[in-house]
């Protein structure tokens, strides 16, 4: 395979590496959107990530917006970030977290202001840090120690029979070679759990990772909902998948074959390198921005049918070993691994192909959703708002 | 190279079928890993997607697809046959 490991990156003060150099204009809360929206159109090159959420939030949900607000502006793809509130406290809150990586932020809140004077104010910051930010270049650096992430959607038949198994080649080798990749998507891993559990490097870590996967059962159960009852569901048997067991096996397929060395919670950074599991929606768009939160600065996504997301901040590679969606929705294809089907091309020379359209990514290629202008920018959320 | 099916493990007792296979039909498939080829005469029709026994099955004995158990054979089944939910079970649900 090949032997590149080194790319183009920005350097961040915190020692890690971005592919992208954003100017990230984030609010802290829908209310915010509007001057959020406001800085972007006075200073057009910044990336403005509004959301819907944010007010009247509680317990672990609340937690999981500050994380993931605040995970965002840590990724490494960002160079600079101004943060926007209603008012002062949660803003500051948002502030100091991204403040951890050293890179320039500053917060503004509305109250006793309101939109205009904010936007103003906000934008003159914009600014300066974009002018900044553009004027810093890429350099040399390891894959090594770097974070990754991968899912699967709109899979089919051909997803467990060639663009899995692809990206599980690719996978190993990134995992053998000191970066870390995180997967997740519970729900469809379900018939797979024992297999993942396996897996695990130690005890405690299969623990955590037990406990995640139960949680998540017992919150369907709770819904009173049966969803493992409906799986495989009627699509995938007509596509020929018998078992709930297969189906999961076809998805992991994607995971490689290196032990799972931590289990994390929704939107928190991995510590320990190598294949790690995050307790994850398998929405693709609310997928791809915790694994953005968690530090990605690459995502892997394989797809059947043809998904078509992407990310604002987590460049987004999208391959499939599907022909006809290779054919008909080419434009949202990054690599084509359809010859696969045909065996012309082996599971290798698969892998090799998606590692060396990632580094050329990294390295600044805009991928076929960035062209497109996807910014699937979606939080997860736990559960209704107080 | 004409393969009809691939293996996705050296313990499978299933190929996938890469294109849509007739019944009759004396069918070569590759195994993913490796230069492995195995041949079989097709007792069933296996559509695009779809598995094939490459080896005889009694009811209650695991079907192993990519190196896992992925169900129980519910019926007799012969090298050649399809291999769906008419014959096989989850383990755990059904």
């Amino acid at each position: 395979m090949d032997e590149q490991t080194t790319f183009l990156g920005f350097r961040r003060p915190d020692g890690r590496f971005g592919s992208r150099n954003y100017v990230a204009i984030i609010p802290v809360d829908d209310l915010s959107n509007a001057v959020v929206e406001g800085v972007a159109r006075i200073v057009p090159g910044v990336l403005a990530l509004p959301h819907p959420y944010g007010r009247l939030q509680f317990g672990d949900d609340l937690e999981l917006h500050f994380r993931t607000l605040i995970g965002t502006g840590l990724n490494p793809n960002i160079a600079a970030v101004v943060v926007v509130g209603i008012e002062p406290n949660w803003t500051d809150r948002v502030v100091k977290g991204i403040q951890a990586s050293g890179k320039p932020v500053v917060g503004f809140s509305i109250e006793g202001h309101g939109d205009t004077d904010t936007i103003a104010r906000a934008s003159k910051k914009a600014r300066e840090f974009l002018q900044d930010a553009s004027e810093q270049n890429r350099e040399s650096c390891s894959i090594r120690g770097q974070v990754f992430s991968i899912k699967c959607g709109e899979s089919d038949t051909t997803s467990g029979l060639g663009s899995n198994p692809a990206l599980g080649v690719a996978v190993d080798w990134l995992i053998d070679r000191g970066a870390t990749v995180i997967f997740g998507e519970t729900s469809e891993i379900t018939g797979a759990e024992h297999i993942i559990a396996r897996r695990c490097a130690n005890d405690q870590v299969r623990q955590k990772y037990l406990a995640l996967h139960e949680g998540y059962q017992q919150f369907i159960k709770d819904t009173g909902f049966d969803l493992l009852g409906s799986q495989p569901t009627q699509g995938n048997i007509a596509g020929g998948l018998s078992t709930i067991e297969e189906k999961a096996m076809g998805n992991i397929q994607k995971t490689g074959t290196r032990p799972v060395v931590d289990a994390l919670e929704p939107a928190f950074a991995p510590t320990v390198t190598g294949l790690n599991f995050m307790d994850s929606s398998s929405a693709a768009a609310e997928y791809i921005t915790l694994m953005g939160a968690a530090g990605s600065i690459f995502h892997f996504f394989t797809t059947g049918q043809g998904n078509i997301v992407g990310n604002p901040v987590v460049p987004v590679l999208k391959t499939t070993a599907n022909p006809k969606t290779a054919t008909t929705m080419s434009e949202h294809i990054d690599v084509d691994v359809s010859p696969l089907l045909s065996l012309e091309m082996s599971l290798d020379e698969a892998g090799s192909q998606l590692i060396a359209m990632m580094f050329r990514i990294l390295n600044g290629r805009l991928t076929a959703s960035e062209v497109l202008g996807h910014k699937e920018f979606v939080l997860t959320k736990l559960y209704r708002s107080a | 190279m004409g393969y009809g099916f691939l293996i996705h493990g050296d313990e499978d007792h299933v190929g996938v079928a890469v294109r849509d296979l007739t019944r009759g039909e004396t069918i070569t498939g590759s195994f993913q890993r490796g230069k492995k080829e195995m041949t079989v005469t097709l007792r069933d029709d296996v559509p695009l997607g779809h598995k094939v026994a490459l080896q005889d099955r009694q009811i209650g004995e695991p079907i192993v697809k990519y190196n896992e158990v992925i169900g129980l054979a519910t019926i007799p089944i012969a090298a050649g046959d399809h291999v769906h939910v008419h014959n096989i079970r989850s383990v755990r649900w059904g």
